[in-house]
């Protein structure tokens, strides 16, 4: 009598537990054939941990699996996160290659020790040493710079040259950025002080504090569309939203994104250039493919790989010589990009996130 | 019958403690290790931190206290145009996640979006020389989460409003009691720990939001959280502020129900007579249609035929790829749902069975990671189930076969414990409120009628909790429906749901091709909505007139509503 009345509550559980077991199981059997096949002899797959979007990476991967007849697993991600899941999963991390889209979070994973040093000569004498890692553990894949965009209406190009400038009282109540929390502008004040100290990079946070529009919300396209409506006469973001917004089929956005200009900042001789950073990757330092590994970080500086990111997102190839899209040209290319190492912005970066805290930008 | 107990008591105990580990190790982690950087926080932007934190908590609790139980008590009572319809309707908004109203909003408001460029064309005029309303500070803030939040009162306190028994109410007016007075003195005050468990889901959800405030450049815990662990690469200043958040947090509610503790809510009437909801007309009947109709048309009306009018323009990317993001959220959300409202009732009725401190203490510890943002649940879960699998196959016997790899970290069964954990609050909160309602002496009665534990269990308890385990299914099915940061982190390879997609679109500044799948995630949440507004239309004592004992999945005795 008493067995028929078998617990419901253990039923619901057992039941939802197979449920999970059932769905995990074609997941965790997939993982683990690939890893049992013995390390760099069949490399058939390889595995990636990703910060940089599925849509933004799909192409140049299905291309790649075309290319050499290696499959590609994928996960997106926040990149802190995604380092953590690396670590706490150590030397049984099913991860070959860990993708990040600024140097700052490579940086941080390297001294995580989640990644290896590699060496391979195609990807040095393709990639600037600026670009990668003194110790060979990561490799910049496309670059990035973070510049000026000014409101034609309401700016003339002579009024302003240099990121200095941003901190001049002449445009107070002029300039729209977004939250100091984003690491692309952590990684500007970075490089602003690996160039001139932390006295004039807090004095400098200061003044652009002083002169916002607005306290700092929403995204980078957020304060391009904010300089072309006329809440800020200029704005500071990445290119590539600019190239994105261009881009857009809605009328009304094109109407907006015709009303600015970009503005390389600190062109002139003896200054710094324009501030870049860079997408990259590295391979991780427990990875099972460690051969498709490489040869995925080849292919992904490759001639075609490199369009794609100038072409289809309105980045900068890290590689000389690779073409860029008319439109990104139209920008002014080649532009006095700044050369210094990237190492620099993931040392600097927490006295960057401090000065950031001190002057108020929010 | 001995042993049965030992067993229910052991379960609920590894449940409890398996859920509660991350949230005291938080706790530990808090205090022990140095903090480099707390000195810095502290001088700077904690006190911005705390206060931030502390507007939204109060505006979010009064803002759905006021939507939630305004528009709870007047469908409940009263009849006005349309009010069959609002009685289901108001909880729509819940299947609209936090961070996608925000950017649906943001957008069509923002300076550069439709509303004002249109406006502009239309009047002549130049950015600057009209107002206009923007949603992107704290004011906002409350805004855009009371109104997705609200659902969560309404539910609630409308559960609780048709519990009570319609006598209560009536002496109320003998003793001369106006349609004003009798809300206020008696029913708010009954409604009471259905109120708060509601307006604490809301407060919770809110401490935990993190895709908002972020967007609108509010600096809150959670975004403290952030920059102090990875900005300023000091995990044990972030493990400070989480575990600053949770005293937070344990505390208000520990007040809460002391505050509560000798106040009894029982009804002492054992007849319930039919509620017949008054009919109302004219004004009154005006504005209780508007009162219904405001938080339907901004929190889900008016957002969701926006993010539709961006889904057109992207619909042609409707493809197999879709159907799979679609069968993903649905399944994960579906098993999440399963083991939360499992777990939660081993927890339940674990207390039911030994309602001593240190049971109690651990339901509520495991309910606690509902205040907790996602990424630091992931990596809560992470780290141990890292752990697990490096002893298991460092021990792994050769004689078995190679190593198991990865059996844990990076597969479904860490993301569902990760998801119960995060929303084991919302499975308590109902089946809690569910068995407090289940008086003890129906217990003693059937014991002494000779029927054992299970058999009271099987024949009493569960048909009485049906329309509380629904209730826990659903609501938790929702959440992970909509649940981000975890799903992105732990999920194993080339598994992407509607939640992921959305949301690399919009935090690519894609809004319009973000909509597509948004549109997806609330239209799936909408099924258990409905559903879930059907099961409380159901259990409403003397529904459609009827007396109680005729009616299905109602309880067949007296209510009782003090909890435990």
């Amino acid at each position: 009598m008493r067995r028929a009345l078998l617990n419901p509550f253990l039923a619901l559980i057992a039941g939802s537990v197979l449920l999970t077991a059932c769905s995990s199981e074609s997941d965790t059997e997939a993982t683990s054939t690939s890893e049992n096949s013995p390390k760099n002899t069949s490399p058939a797959v390889v595995n990636i941990y990703s910060q940089r979007k599925e849509a933004l990476l799909k192409p140049v991967l299905e291309a790649f699996t075309q290319d050499t007849g290696i499959e590609v697993n994928l996960v997106t991600g926040n990149a802190d996160a995604l380092v953590q899941r690396l670590k706490s999963e150590g030397e049984n991390s099913p991860a070959d290659v860990l993708i990040t889209t600024d140097a700052g979070r490579l940086y941080r994973a390297k001294r995580e020790g989640v990644l290896q040093a590699i060496e391979s000569e195609t990807l040095h004498k393709r990639i600037p040493a600026h670009l990668r890692d003194r110790d060979n553990q990561w490799y910049g894949l496309s670059k990035r710079a973070r510049v000026i965009f000014y409101n034609k209406d309401a700016v003339d190009p002579s009024e302003i040259s240099d990121y200095q400038d941003l901190a001049n009282p002449e445009w107070l109540g002029r300039i729209c950025i977004r939250s100091s929390s984003n690491i692309y502008n952590q990684s500007l004040l970075a490089s602003i002080i690996a160039h001139r100290g932390h006295e004039q990079a807090k004095a400098w946070a200061e003044g652009v504090v002083k002169n916002l529009a607005r306290t700092p919300q929403g995204g980078d396209r957020d304060q391009l569309k904010a300089a072309a409506v006329g809440v800020c006469d200029i704005a500071v973001a990445n290119t590539y939203y600019y190239g994105g917004w261009l881009g857009s089929d809605d009328e009304m956005d094109k109407q907006y994104a015709q009303k600015l200009a970009v503005l390389y900042p600190n062109q002139d001789d003896g200054e710094t250039g324009a501030h870049v950073n860079v997408s990259g990757a590295g391979v991780t330092r427990h990875a099972p493919h460690r051969d498709a590994a490489i040869q995925l970080l080849e292919y992904l500086t490759g001639h075609s790989a490199q369009q794609f990111y100038a072409n289809d997102n309105y980045e900068y190839p890290v590689v000389e010589g690779t073409p860029v899209s008319d439109l990104v040209k139209s920008w002014g290319y080649p532009f006095k990009a700044d050369d210094l190492s990237l190492n620099k912005l993931g040392e600097n970066n927490a006295e960057a996130v401090k000065i950031f805290d001190q002057v108020g930008w929010k | 019958m001995k042993q049965t107990v030992s067993a229910w008591s052991l379960s609920s105990w590894l449940v409890a403690t398996a859920l509660a580990m991350p949230v005291v190790a938080l706790a530990w982690f808090a205090w022990v290790p140095e903090s480099h950087s707390w000195l810095h926080l502290k001088e700077t932007v904690l006190a911005d931190y705390i206060s931030h934190s502390l507007w939204l908590s109060v505006g979010v609790a009064l803002g759905t206290f006021l939507i939630g139980v305004s528009t709870a008590w007047l469908t409940t009572m009263y009849r006005f145009p349309f009010s069959r319809f609002f009685q289901w309707a108001l909880l729509l908004p819940m299947a609209m996640p936090a961070y996608i109203i925000a950017f649906t909003y943001t957008g069509m408001l923002d300076p550069a979006g439709p509303l004002q460029f249109h406006l502009r064309e239309l009047m002549g005029w130049e950015y600057g020389s009209y107002w206009f309303p923007s949603v992107t500070h704290v004011g906002g803030a409350i805004t855009m989460l009371s109104l997705v939040l609200y659902p969560y009162v309404y539910l609630l306190s409308r559960a609780s409003f048709l519990e009570q028994s319609l006598c209560v109410l009536d002496v109320g007016r003998t003793l001369g009691l106006g349609p004003f007075q009798r809300f206020f003195r008696i029913a708010l005050p009954l409604a009471r720990p259905g109120i708060v468990a509601g307006v604490s889901i809301a407060v919770m959800e809110t401490l935990a939001d993190y895709g908002t405030v972020k967007y609108f450049g509010i600096s809150t815990f959670t975004t403290g959280i952030f920059r102090t662990w990875f900005g300023l690469d000091d995990p044990a200043g972030a493990a400070r502020l989480s575990g600053l958040l949770l005293g937070f947090v344990f505390i208000a509610l520990t007040i809460e129900r002391y505050s509560r503790s000798r106040q009894r809510f029982h009804h002492t009437s054992q007849r319930h007579q039919a509620l017949t909801a008054k009919p109302l007309r004219g004004l009154p009947a005006t504005l209780a249609a508007i009162a219904c109709a405001l938080p339907l048309l901004l929190g889900f009306i008016i957002p969701i035929s926006q993010l539709g009018l961006w889904a057109a323009e992207s619909w042609h990317s409707i493809d197999a790829h879709f159907l799979t993001l679609s069968w993903n959220s649905l399944w994960v959300a579906a098993t999440a749902a399963v083991v939360a409202t499992a777990l939660a009732a081993i927890l339940v009725y674990g207390l039911r069975l030994h309602p001593q401190w240190p049971q109690r203490l651990a339901v509520r510890s495991a309910g606690l990671g509902y205040a907790i943002p996602g990424t630091v649940i992931a990596v809560g879960v992470m780290i141990p189930a890292g752990q697990f699998d490096h002893w298991l196959n460092q021990h792994w016997p050769t004689a078995i076969g190679a190593a198991p790899g990865l059996v844990l970290s990076g597969t479904f069964i860490a993301l569902i414990f990760a998801y119960c954990l995060r929303f084991m609050a919302v499975s308590l909160q109902a089946l809690e409120s569910g068995m407090g309602r289940i008086k003890p002496n129906i217990d003693e009665a059937a014991n002494s009628l000779g029927a054992r534990r299970w058999r009271i269990l099987q024949a009493l308890h569960l048909p009485m909790l049906r329309g509380s385990l629904l209730t826990a299914l659903l609501l938790v099915f929702v959440d992970v429906l909509k649940e981000l940061p975890a799903t992105l982190v732990m999920r194993p390879f080339d598994f992407n749901t509607l939640a992921v997609r959305a949301f690399e679109l919009a935090s690519d500044e894609r809004l319009a091709e973000a909509a597509l799948p948004s549109v997806a995630i609330v239209l799936t949440g909408l099924l258990p909505v409905l559903l879930l507004s059907r099961s409380i239309a159901r259990s409403r004592h003397g529904a459609d007139g009827k007396p109680l004992h005729t009616t299905q999945n109602a309880t067949p005795i007296p209510t009782e509503l003090d909890r435990l």
